[in-house]
């Protein structure tokens, strides 16, 4: 019979057992609800062996591409080693090789790590000094750039932020925890049309994604908005357009909502203009990240507009630095 | 004999029926306000098992789950008119994929066998 190996514990299973009955059997105290398949309150994370394809039917590709699954769908054909989501992460130390001001209150970091870090281009992770941890997206892409990259918005409250950009230097190393989050671009479906709102610095996992499915060959569309109030708060926009000529299937919108519409720059809330301009969403890819007010209500005009809730992606952390 | 949920399509079909009902309900503002929540994917799931035990399929609800369950939303004044504005969105659902009728109905007898529970009384 296969076994299920649960920190470092071998738990063996019986014959059609599920792996959730298993560790139940065994008094193992994970979460769970339904047993059905349906709550997913008891996703666990298979870090070697196989999962049933049944156990992961219902994921986000997201998900399924991290080798999480549902232990109640799961009997397990050969032995698997399992874990809660998430808490076989460390800290590594990183060191920080460039560090560039990209408008009046952003600033980009670059980090390199002794040991790769495999992550997805938007997802987020976690940086610590000694007073702070903080969450930060990801805008670099493994594939194409040597180091990880974040961007910081300089935040009247937010002390972490004024340390980054004030005091932390090219040279120094800080403690960095992660990958995390399950908002990036799977290439699944490379036909479809995706959708992509931020405000403020939630353009920084957008980029990456973006860029993710660019060199991933995607075909479909892909609209960018990014929104800011004032026009000097956009950041990376030259890039931006570049790219947008570069390939005809990439459309970036900016906005600025307290601020004149001018040459390419549209008057409003990107999330708003981006709603109009496409109210149909049935089929679309959507990934959101900003403001954590945008982000639900977003969330919920886009799901109302016809995208599944599968395919409506937001930033766990909406708040760049919070 | 296949079951009911087998005739419906098993999970496959609360699949194709679960967004289209929870985009009607909230797109109904007689309820919508009961469906508030800063977690959608949460509650489309929620969304999820509902449907699947109106289909007939496997699932560990029990009466005192759904009291317990929609108990806050007695107290916030969930009353008959509310379920039946529910029960008419799973119904044009349901429709919507055309289900024939005397599965429909099997459907929203479930449905409607949940009322006095749901409503707490």
């Amino acid at each position: 019979m296969p076994e299920i190996i649960y920190k470092g514990r071998v738990y063996p299973g019986e014959q059609d057992e599920t792996v959730l009955d298993t560790l139940c059997r065994h008094d193992v105290n994970v979460p769970f609800s339904c047993r059905a398949g349906n709550c997913h309150t008891c996703m666990l994370h298979c870090l070697n062996g196989e999962v049933s394809t049944a156990s992961q039917q219902n994921l986000k590709p997201a998900l399924k591409a991290l080798n999480y699954f549902l232990p109640c769908q799961c009997v397990p054909s050969s032995d698997i080693e399992v874990n809660l989501p998430d808490e076989e992460d460390v800290y590594v130390s990183a060191r920080l090789v460039e560090k560039a001001k990209l408008s009046p209150t952003v600033w980009r970091f670059r980090l390199e790590t002794a040991v790769p870090v495999y992550y997805h281009a938007g997802q987020f992770l976690n940086l610590k000094n000694d007073n702070w941890v903080r969450s930060y997206s990801l805008a670099s892409l493994p594939t194409e750039d040597a180091a990880l990259e974040i961007q910081v918005k300089r935040m009247p409250e937010g002390e972490m932020s004024h340390w980054l950009i004030d005091e932390f230097s090219p040279g120094m190393h800080i403690e960095i925890e992660g990958p995390h989050g399950h908002c990036f671009y799977t290439n699944d479906s490379p036909q479809r049309s995706i959708l992509c709102i931020g405000t403020s610095t939630g353009l920084a996992p957008l980029i990456g994604i973006v860029r993710d499915a660019l060199h991933q060959g995607h075909r479909g569309d892909i609209h960018l908005y990014h929104g800011v109030r004032m026009r000097e708060e956009l950041y990376l926009h030259e890039m931006l357009q570049a790219m947008a000529s570069e390939h005809s299937h990439f459309h970036y919108h900016a906005c600025v909502s307290g601020d004149e519409a001018s040459d390419g720059i549209k008057h409003g809330r990107a999330s708003e203009i981006a709603l109009e301009e496409h109210p149909e969403l049935k089929n679309w890819q959507v990934f959101l990240c900003g403001a954590p007010e945008m982000v639900q209500k977003t969330r919920m005009k886009a799901y109302l507009a016809g995208a599944t809730m599968n395919d409506i992606s937001a930033d766990a952390f909406t708040t760049p630095d919070h | 004999m296949s079951t009911l949920f087998e005739k419906l399509g098993g999970e496959g079909a609360v699949d194709a029926a679960v967004d289209i009902f929870y985009r009607k309900v909230l797109a109904d503002d007689s309820i919508n306000h009961f469906f508030e929540t800063t977690d959608m994917a949460a509650q489309h799931a929620k969304q999820k098992s509902f449907l699947t035990m109106a289909f007939g399929g496997p699932n560990n609800y029990t009466g005192a789950d759904m009291r317990a369950a929609h108990a806050p939303l007695v107290a916030k004044g969930l009353n008959e008119d509310h379920f039946n504005a529910v029960a008419g969105h799973l119904q044009s659902t349901l429709e919507e994929l055309n289900v024939p009728a005397d599965l429909i109905g099997e459907v929203m007898a479930i449905a409607g066998s949940t009322k006095d529970d749901v409503l707490g009384r």
